[in-house]
């Protein structure tokens, strides 16, 4: 149980170590015309604050369900979603979280700039927090200097999910939220965007939450690995990733990587 | 611009790139030529079959009599386009101003969509000609009837679209308004509308023709002013000259009307839109 004085005093609630996400036996199921269909059962984890967890699984097994109900996007039937010590839907208006979609949903009618503005103008939060990046700066960080005025359709798929994860960081979110944000990109977009993502999440020190069903991605970019089985959505197990924090692509040719990556794919195969 | 020319070879890239630019300019010309050329064909071939065969003038005018008439009854043409341009334009803005209030009730509100989407089917269904005798009667001989039959013509295609607009919204771009905590009031205008535009825009392009049918079929019942009554009055007088300009003028400010709306599109839909059918 969160006390009084953490949701008062914010130095309690954001001590190091407390989770910044944590469920305990979520379930979801959903009401077709056909059956009832359980996307998630019995999922229970923790993520500290300022980590890295993958979630990796085959696909229908519930990761992006599991995202969304950390996201306040869908309720869990079952079971309880903390979000930075309170509910997910506190976070939400808190405008504590970022989302990442897979297909980058920029608004086609605003340029690049404008899209990563978009926090600024709706939800009722028109300036920035103090100290935080304005979008010229988070564009800057994604490495889209000077393409502030493109509008989506001038920008390839890899600059386009660049300016999502922009977005996604105005107002210096506490928990990032990704769900396959690089499936749709080709292997040395991927690659590249991959080193980017980690040099983003060391620089900013923002939770992250990551969907993907790529093993070497989620070896590559977790401190841990939660691995999902299918029918029904469970947690299979949860992996830590004893490699170095600074990594670069070249580490997936190590034999540890490979171990690693191998062991994953057993998880996957008996899942 | 999808011209492509493969560089052959021992060709030299410079005599190429000269080359490629006056095949794009060649090109350029044709396209305006061409169509030009066509209508000059259709003239040619309609004085040859009004000559050749002989055609009396109250079937088929000339088309040098028809240019005639034009010239010769400027003044009283464009007198007589200026109230039914004026029904049109009316009627456009009556019409669409409806369409689009409906749709951004019938999206909030989907009670109201289920209860009276089958009553505008429904009135549809009524042709025009069947519609007008029917608002003559309801609003009299003036210049009312006109611009309501005109905006009714406009009214469904642009509610249909506009409904469908509001209502194609990206699920994640609609995730992300939560994610952001947006109101609905936000949905709406910055996220439902601007989807929207590319949709009421391909209706309001059909509209600006369809709205000076409705005008003028207006005129054909009860007017003494108008395209649509110069036309009823030509007919009688089987002064198909006039018959035939008048149908111009009409058939010019149509076009006019389109390239307006379609200016206006450019201007305010400057994203590369989806393709709306």
């Amino acid at each position: 149980m969160v006390t009084q004085a953490a949701l008062l005093d914010p130095a309690v609630a954001e001590a190091p170590g407390a989770p910044a996400i944590r469920c305990d036996d979520v379930a979801v199921r959903f009401i077709t015309e056909r059956r009832t269909v359980t996307a998630l059962e019995n999922v229970s984890f923790e993520i500290a604050e300022g980590s890295f967890l993958s979630l990796l699984g085959p696909s229908g097994c519930g990761k992006s369900t599991l995202l969304r109900v950390v996201a306040d996007l869908v309720p869990p039937t079952e079971g309880r979603v903390t979000v930075l010590g309170g509910s997910a839907e506190t976070a939400r208006r808190d405008h504590a979280l970022g989302f990442v979609f897979q297909d980058a949903a920029l608004l086609p009618w605003r340029t690049a700039i404008q899209n990563v503005s978009l926090p600024l103008e709706v939800g009722g939060r028109s300036v920035l927090p103090p100290g935080s990046p304005t979008p010229t700066e988070l564009l800057a960080l994604v490495g889209l200097s000077g393409w502030e005025n493109a509008y989506p359709h001038e920008l390839s798929g890899g600059m386009r999910q660049r300016v999502s994860i922009a977005r996604a960081l105005v107002g210096g979110p506490k928990v990032l939220l990704m769900d396959e944000p690089f499936g749709a990109l080709d292997e040395i977009t991927r690659d590249h965007l991959n080193e980017e993502l980690r040099r983003i999440w060391q620089e900013t020190g923002t939770t992250i939450l990551f969907v993907t069903h790529s093993i070497y991605e989620a070896t590559f970019l977790g401190q841990t690995v939660l691995v999902l089985a299918a029918n029904p959505g469970r947690v299979r197990e949860i992996v830590p990733i004893d490699l170095p924090a600074d990594r670069t692509l070249d580490i997936r040719e190590t034999d540890h990587f490979m171990r690693i990556a191998a062991r994953l794919r057993r998880l996957l195969g008996e899942a | 611009m999808a011209d492509v020319a493969i560089l052959q070879s021992g060709q030299g890239i410079d005599a190429a790139e000269a080359e490629y630019r006056a095949a794009q300019r060649r090109r350029r010309l044709r396209r305006r030529i061409m169509p030009a050329a066509g209508v000059l064909s259709v003239l040619v071939l309609w004085g040859l079959l009004v000559y050749g065969f002989d055609v009396p003038p109250f079937v088929a005018p000339s088309p040098f009599a028809v240019a005639q008439t034009l010239v010769e009854n400027a003044g009283m043409l464009l007198a007589n386009l200026w109230p039914t341009a004026l029904e049109a334009v009316l009627g456009f803005l009556l019409g669409n101003a409806a369409a689009i209030a409906i749709a951004t009730v019938f999206v909030h509100k989907k009670t109201a969509e289920e209860a009276f989407f089958p009553v505008v089917v429904l009135i549809n269904t009524i042709p025009v000609v069947a519609k007008a005798p029917i608002l003559v009667l309801l609003l009299g001989n003036g210049i009312e009837p006109k611009i309501a039959i005109a905006a009714l013509i406009c009214f469904f295609p642009t509610l249909v679209n506009m409904v469908r607009g509001l209502e194609s919204v990206n699920p994640q771009a609609m995730e992300l308004m939560r994610v952001l905590s947006a109101s609905p009031r936000e949905v709406f205008f910055k996220l439902r509308v601007p989807t929207a535009l590319p949709y009421l825009f391909s209706a309001l392009k059909i509209a600006a023709s369809t709205a000076v049918i409705g005008a003028i079929v207006g005129e054909w019942i009860g007017s003494t002013v108008g395209i649509g009554a110069l036309i009823i009055q030509a007919t009688y007088n089987f002064d198909s000259a006039l018959l035939y300009a008048t149908v111009i003028v009409g058939s010019t400010f149509s076009v006019l009307f389109f390239l307006a709306i379609t200016g206006l599109e450019r201007l305010v839909v400057r994203w590369q839109a989806p393709v709306v059918a």
